[in-house]
């Protein structure tokens, strides 16, 4: 049922899916109700709450209730006039989900992917594939349930996501490899092993798309059972795929670290001032409302914790062919595949409370930032929630390929831990601050540096919270330096390297006026370089010249 | 265009300056201003651009002015009269520097990448390559229009504005961006 035309694809590709063959699909068909979900509960849940004492009464037998409207029909014997009205909603609703389902389709091709839904306002969305910037695999809660997840293809914008939702979760974790595939010049042209094995695995998914579980036809206990047991195994599997990722390059977070490092935030920091304000002013007198005030607050920071350890329990990252894959989420989940060269920006930071313990954070900034339901925008941004020294350095080497030398290892680590070897006369190598930048950074200025290596420019800086910023040049959208009084009384000037809108702003506060010339020069003929040199908008194409004979088809 | 090449590893360190030992240079004023080096000769902004900004100072000026007298005269509030004045005193050096600060205005051309440059107290250099260009956009204010003027910013995908140029000719600015746009597409750089 999934297309007609779901036959015609060549046995030459190989993609995991039919579903990319240019033709127009349809989603899963309990779309609309997962998307209208927790609409839906909430009406079924106020009519169960209303018909509760019938109910009762139904089973007990007595007839002492009156005044419901209910009654009111029954007594004046419009029941059949009741059950009609009731029957013509039910059908209108029906009728209209499998309008807005039918009216859902989706298409990719070589080039783009297409999704057109609407019934009276008709929506056409269009995603360019190389102009791809990560594509999502999200599984909020009780979609997730019902082994449904949701695609979507993060293209450069504020909104300029293509998102399919709902499809089967089997179904979207291949459609997702095809459509990476697609994007990175492959043409699907790389036969798998096992044909067959593709195949079976394959075919339980339309199945799975003619039976609709939602709607539950009355002989199908057999098939329930089997559901139920798909959906566990899905629910149990872990997000990635086991094949698709090099093992040993995945890191992991200690359930322990993350929630030390959630409890170790500057929110518990304001937490702790707010509680013993809240104690000084009671002692000192002042009456109940203000613990009344408070409570409710007290209880959403406790939802707040909750939320963010869930999100980031089971986070993984890995490497895969086609880019950096992150996964989090306990409850719902989400998939994050962002292609080579879809970074702007890296931070690889440590707040003061966590120096202690070694930990490190690494946030980036990509050109199409997911959003939407299920996944926060803090973590599409983030690369790795917590992590010691090793992750760190082993997510760097997923998020700049080629970046993993030991000069660039000893490169990061000093810019991480290091600062100027004032005395020492160690050669640093950042580029620092001369030391009159202690009249405008009084604590950071021995760690505010730069160096440029090869393809990436960084930024070291901050002492309260260590700052180590990367932005790979070929993705750099411009340099400023500038310079007011003060700056020049001290022959100081700051710097700044324009990237795409993020959590990282990659600027330099105190520089000393030649070196900021210098950088200057370096940067705006760094950029210019490293553009030249990126191929990285189809990212498989230059690394495998056979499948560019085969893409002209 | 320097041809330096980008090292293999990094610039090394900049060599260890003894900048204890070093007095303070604050006096040698003349190489602590920002500037660069032989990148060509800048092109300026049209010189009727002062009387844009000269206008615009001066409107700013009236109504904050204005705002402020009333509240002085009207409501008897004597911290709005020293605001006033503040703001008199400040936008009337601004005038003063205002010719200045246009001619301080310039860009230009390079091979790969846009320059751009203002502010004489405040100064600000930026370069911006061909190939990240997103769009380029010509707007023109009621007093730039009546002196034939108009402002271009080539916008890139980044969060800060790329670059802006006010005040050039409108035939120039129109030139300008088709200049901009050719060189653009033959730098084409994917996002």
């Amino acid at each position: 049922m999934s297309e007609p035309s779901a036959a015609v694809p060549a046995p030459l590709a190989a993609p995991r899916t039919d579903l990319t063959d240019g033709e127009w699909h349809r989603l899963h068909p309990a779309t609309p109700l997962l998307r209208g979900g927790i609409f839906m509960v909430a009406i079924l849940g106020f009519i169960v709450a209303n018909l509760r004492e019938r109910f009762i009464d139904l089973f007990i037998g007595e007839e002492n209730y009156g005044g419901d409207p209910i009654d009111e029909i029954y007594q004046r014997g419009a029941t059949g006039w009741a059950l009609l009205i009731i029957a013509g909603v039910l059908l209108v609703i029906l009728v209209a989900f499998y309008l807005s389902w039918r009216m859902h389709t989706f298409r990719v091709n070589g080039e783009v992917v297409e999704v057109r839904s609407g019934l009276v306002f008709r929506s056409h969305r269009k995603a360019r594939l190389d102009r791809v910037q990560g594509v999502n695999l999200a599984r909020p809660l009780i979609p997730r349930l019902f082994g449904a997840a949701r695609l979507e293809i993060t293209v450069a914008g504020q909104d300029g996501n293509v998102q399919l939702a709902y499809l089967g979760s089997k179904l979207a974790d291949d459609l997702r490899r095809d459509i990476l595939h697609l994007a990175s010049g492959l043409r699907q042209a790389r036969q798998p092993a096992a044909p067959d094995a593709a195949h079976i695995a394959a075919q339980p998914v339309p199945g799975d798309i003619t039976e609709p579980p939602l709607i539950g036809p009355s002989a199908a206990h057999f098939a329930l059972g089997d559901f139920a047991t798909a959906r566990y195994n899905e629910f149990r599997a872990p997000e990635l795929d086991p094949d698709a990722a090099p093992p040993e390059s995945v890191v992991r977070i200690p359930p322990g670290r993350l929630i030390g490092s959630v409890v170790l935030s500057g929110f518990t920091v304001f937490l702790l001032l707010a509680g013993v304000g809240l104690i000084i002013s009671v002692i000192a007198g002042s009456s109940g409302w203000v613990l009344v005030a408070v409570l409710p607050g007290l209880i959403g920071s406790a939802g707040y914790y909750f939320s963010r350890i869930t999100k980031m329990l089971r986070f993984s990252i890995a490497g895969t062919p086609d880019g950096v894959r992150v996964g989090y989420g306990l409850l719902s989940t989400s998939s994050q595949t962002l292609p080579p060269g879809r970074i702007h920006a890296i931070k690889v930071s440590q707040p003061i409370l966590w120096r202690r313990f070694g930990w490190w954070q690494v946030s980036i900034n990509t050109a199409g930032q997911a959003s939407g339901r299920g996944s926060g925008p803090v973590m599409s941004t983030t690369l790795l929630p917590v992590g010691t020294l090793g992750d760190v350095e082993k997510v760097l080497q997923l998020a700049l390929p080629g970046f993993d030398t030991d000069a660039h290892r000893a490169l990061v680590e000093n810019g991480m831990l290091g600062g100027r070897k004032r005395d020492a006369g160690i050669a640093d190598f950042y580029s620092n601050a001369p030391a009159r930048a202690v009249w405008l950074r009084p604590f950071s200025w021995w760690r505010t540096g730069w160096a440029v290596s090869g393809p990436v420019a960084l930024i070291r800086r901050g002492v309260l919270s260590r700052d180590l910023i990367l932005v790979p040049l070929a993705r750099m959208q411009g340099v400023r330096i500038s310079q007011g009084a003060i700056r020049r009384r001290l022959r100081l000037a700051a710097a700044d390297l324009h990237t795409v809108a993020g959590p990282v702003n990659a600027s330099l506060s105190v520089i000393d006026v030649d070196e900021a010339l210098v950088l200057f020069e370096w940067m705006s003929t760094g950029a210019v370089r490293s553009a030249l040199a990126d191929t990285s908008h189809q990212w498989s194409r230059t690394a495998t010249p056979v499948p560019a004979t085969e893409a002209t088809e | 265009m320097p041809d330096r090449d980008l090292p293999e590893v990094n610039r090394p360190a900049e060599p260890i300056r003894s900048v204890d030992a070093e007095p303070e240079p604050a006096v040698v004023a003349s190489s602590a201003r920002l500037e660069l080096a032989d990148v060509g000769e800048w092109k300026r902004v049209s010189p009727k651009y002062v009387l844009v900004e000269i206008v615009g100072t001066i409107v700013n000026a009236v109504v904050v002015c204005g705002g402020a007298s009333l509240l002085w005269l009207l409501l008897d509030q004597t911290w709005a009269m020293w605001v006033g004045i503040v703001v008199l005193v400040l936008s009337i050096i601004n005038l003063i520097f205002e010719p200045r600060r246009v001619r301080a205005i310039g860009y230009l051309l390079r091979a790969d990448d846009l320059l751009f440059r203002r502010g004489i107290l405040f100064q600000r250099f930026v370069a911006v390559p061909y190939g990240r260009m997103q769009l380029i956009d010509i707007t023109r204010g009621p007093l730039a229009r009546w002196l034939g003027l108009a402002d271009l910013k080539f916008v890139t995908a980044a969060a800060t504005a790329g670059v802006s140029i006010p005040g050039l000719a409108e035939a120039d600015a129109e030139i300008l961006r088709d200049r901009l746009v050719e060189l653009a597409e033959s730098r084409r750089a994917g996002l």
